[in-house]
């Protein structure tokens, strides 16, 4: 009956280009509102925007971010919410500060420069926003208080015992090693940036392959051949043009120099030298690559995005959805505190008022890369897009000399269009 | 995708292409947090001063965030400045800001509040007389007794500077007997609410056995006198300063004893002054009236440090013929109170 010529082949549906490649259509417009804003942006400051300078300061400012909105995904796709990442991180960064100019030195007999003083305070603050996420889970999954109640007491009792240790001082300088996640004092340098980024090349080609022979393998349908090329040189364009970038910001003159002081050199004539992937960058990519393996690979993910998805019908499958909350919110700790390493190495200081506010730009973040309230539904790439976004809007604001009122109503507006378009996205294409 | 490898390649590119921007002087200028009224006046004195000098005004504010302040500072040096007016929110996590503007060879002006760095210029009130003047006024009115010690924000080091001036003037009494110290608390971010909900526990703990509140600026000031009309204890001496319009008043009306003026217009058209100097190359030491001066932490730095001036009722005149305030604000709702409102 249906062989109208409108219908040429049934059994092989037409698709457009977005779908032979299977490329996520919402993280593609992501990706494009996010070069338009760039492009808006280097419009309107002649041309200052897009400089190596400003993408190095644009990455290394959303790090801290960027790296708690993928936990926060999590959190949101469980349907649960947590309010006291900003105050973790401030207790976590308190601590690691605590740790290396106080309690290392004077009980322990490690001074700040001991080679053993920078991890044992990473270890530590990493532990203790794994220990107090713990904790927030099991109020939440075993006691059953509400996460927003549980994360609003907390964002009033972690911000205050951040205060309490350090009592409202800012503490620093902290240990050398320890600034090297900060972004500007820790970066890889042009040719081991180099190295990693052809590596990273290689393994997405490499990973491009062997998932294509295991589909074929499993006689799954695979992409064209055109379509893979494409998709891998497309990949390897825009990580190298990335590491390009970064290493196309010179050292500055002076910053060079005294590198040679230091060393008691003398600099060269004529000596120059680009700073590379920041080692916060690094950890960021990392760290998603980390989360998106844990999303997609692992029993804990699905069972995450199955608990999400309906939580009575994942409880009576058997996941034990309880102690799922309690390692969610941990895995959210964890990140809070490492995201505090982050951020306290940038300031080179624990400073009392680190982390304000930060809980309100991580579920943004999370919220306008695509994460549904609603549960069920999220990705840690959109997340990170979304921690990028807000940054540059932010960045770019400050740029182009917006008033500080009128940038934060920017900011407000976006995050409500963001979701409006997701929703109506969503009801056109009748995903969910 | 190959739009997307296009927009890439153009974001790549158009990233290579280091332009030559515009010559002639920049200034910015980093605010802590532009939300305070105050730094509106700082900030028409700072570009009166550099559009006098031909030098173009840049702004970023950091909403009281030290990490937003960061990031504003190395935008500020992205878009090209020649110098930069820091007013840090945090005396020590600016250090990282100071650091990328000398690596760029920017001098730096830290403006009213300390930045821990030799290589930042610093320009303020002289913030240990400012404390000495409160307490000489405070101590004046009210030379025996129990003092109360409201000090500001734990992060700002003038907190610490005003409080030891404060203590310099006091320190003889106190000796002597004549004056003792009941309580003393830090003001979370100088905040009015804070210092209010301070001296409301204070005089709740001392059974109202105060006599004498030595505030370290209006704001604080403003909240012991709410929490001393309160008790119905309005009129007791009480220090300030930054001759706020409502401090003002306050003393017109007899319910505060002395704010002690800083003028914000002195102090803007100073940095702008600074700053152009330093960006067209001049030396730190070479700055009209700069001293070398060490931090209390011990950093050796170049300052140039501006008289405050102590208004009471036996001066009040003197903030109506600045042009700071109209007489109808300082003297509303006084009636038969010392000059100009009699």
């Amino acid at each position: 009956m249906s062989d109208a010529p409108s219908a040429p082949d049934s059994n092989k549906p037409r698709r457009n280009f977005f779908q032979i490649l299977e490329f996520d259509t919402r993280l593609l417009g992501m990706v494009g509102a996010f070069i338009g804003l760039c492009l808006v942006f280097d419009f309107m400051t002649d041309g200052r925007f897009l400089t190596p300078r400003n993408v190095f300061n644009l990455t290394i400012q959303t790090v801290s971010v960027a790296i708690m909105a993928t936990g926060m995904v999590f959190v949101i796709v469980t349907r649960n919410i947590d309010l006291s990442v900003g105050a973790l991180l401030a207790t976590s960064s308190a601590i690691m500060a605590m740790t290396q100019t106080d309690i290392l030195p004077n009980y322990f007999e490690f001074g700040l420069e001991h080679p053993l003083t920078p991890w044992i305070a990473i270890a530590v603050g990493l532990l203790s926003g794994a220990l107090i996420g713990a904790f927030n889970g099991w109020l939440i999954g075993y006691l059953t208080v509400p996460a927003f109640i549980v994360t609003l007491g907390g964002f009033l009792v972690w911000r205050n015992v951040a205060w309490y240790l350090t009592d409202g001082q800012t503490i620093g300088p902290l240990d050398s090693t320890f600034l090297k996640f900060g972004g500007i004092n820790g970066t890889l340098g042009t040719t081991w940036s180099w190295a990693l980024g052809i590596l990273t090349v290689l393994v997405v080609i490499f990973m491009q392959f062997s998932s294509r022979r295991n589909k074929i393998s499993h006689n799954f349908p695979v992409k064209p051949m055109w379509a893979e090329g494409l998709l891998g040189f497309g990949a390897a364009a825009v990580i190298l043009g990335f590491i390009g970038t970064l290493n196309a910001y010179q050292i500055p003159y002076r910053r060079l120099e005294r590198m040679f002081a230091a060393r008691g050199e003398v600099m060269p004539e004529g000596f120059t030298a680009g700073y590379g992937l920041p080692i916060s960058v690094f950890v960021l990519i990392a760290v998603a690559i980390g989360m998106t393996i844990i999303a997609k690979k692992t029993r804990f993910g699905r069972y995450i995005f199955a608990t999400g998805g309906n939580p009575d019908a994942a409880a009576l499958s058997g996941i034990n959805t309880r102690m799922l909350t309690v390692k969610v919110f941990a895995l959210m700790g964890f990140l809070a505190g490492l995201s505090a390493v982050v951020a306290s190495a940038r300031l080179t200081n624990h400073s009392n008022d680190i982390g304000t506010l930060d809980e309100l730009r991580v579920i943004a973040a999370a919220v306008i890369g695509g994460t549904a309230l609603a549960g069920g539904l999220g990705t840690i790439v959109g997340a990170i897009l979304g921690a990028l976004i807000m940054q540059s809007l932010q960045s770019g604001m400050a740029m182009v000399g917006v008033d500080a009122p009128l940038q934060n109503i920017v900011v407000g507006g976006v995050l409500v269009i963001a979701v409006l378009l997701d929703i109506q996205y969503r009801k056109r294409s009748g995903d969910a | 995708m190959k739009l997307f490898a296009v927009a890439t390649a153009a974001a790549f590119s158009l990233a290579m292409s280091t332009t030559a921007f515009a010559q002639g002087l920049t200034v910015g200028v980093s605010w802590s947090n532009f939300q305070e009224e105050r730094w509106k006046t700082d900030e028409a004195a700072i570009v009166s001063a550099l559009e006098a000098a031909g030098a173009t005004y840049v702004s970023a504010d950091a909403q009281s965030s030290s990490a937003k302040q960061l990031s504003d500072v190395e935008s500020l040096i992205a878009q090209g400045v020649d110098a930069l007016i820091i007013l840090a929110q945090d005396a020590q996590a600016i250090g990282p800001a100071v650091q990328a503007a000398a690596d760029e060879g920017i001098p730096v002006v830290g403006y009213d509040r300390l930045i821990e760095d030799s290589r930042a210029f610093y320009l303020t009130f002289d913030n240990v007389e400012v404390g000495r003047m409160q307490a000489r006024a405070v101590f004046a009115a009210q030379p025996t007794g129990r003092y109360v010690m409201i000090k500001g924000s734990p992060t700002d080091p003038n907190a610490d500077f005003l409080r030891g001036g404060q203590q310099e003037i006091l320190q003889a009494a106190i000796d002597a007997g004549d004056i003792t110290i009941v309580a003393e608390a830090y003001t979370d971010g100088w905040l009015p609410a804070n210092a209010q909900r301070n001296m409301e526990q204070i005089l709740t703990a001392q059974d109202n056995g105060v006599d004498a509140v030595v505030a370290s600026n209006d704001g604080t000031a403003g909240g012991v006198v709410a929490a001393l009309t309160g008790q119905g204890m309005e009129g007791l001496p009480v220090s300030g300063q930054d001759g706020d319009h409502a401090a003002l008043n306050r003393v017109a009306n007899g319910t505060q004893t002395v704010s002690v003026w800083k003028d914000a217009r002195a102090l803007g058209r100073a940095a702008g002054e600074i700053a152009v100097a330093l960006a067209g190359g001049a030396a730190m030491a070479d700055v009209e009236n700069a001293a070398a001066w060490t931090s209390p932490a011990g950093t050796d730095m170049t300052a140039v440090f501006l008289a405050p001036v102590p208004v009471t009722a036996d001066n009040l005149s003197v903030v109506v013929d600045a042009g700071w305030i109209t007489q109808e604000a300082l003297c509303q709702g006084v009636s038969g109170g010392p000059a100009p409102c009699n």
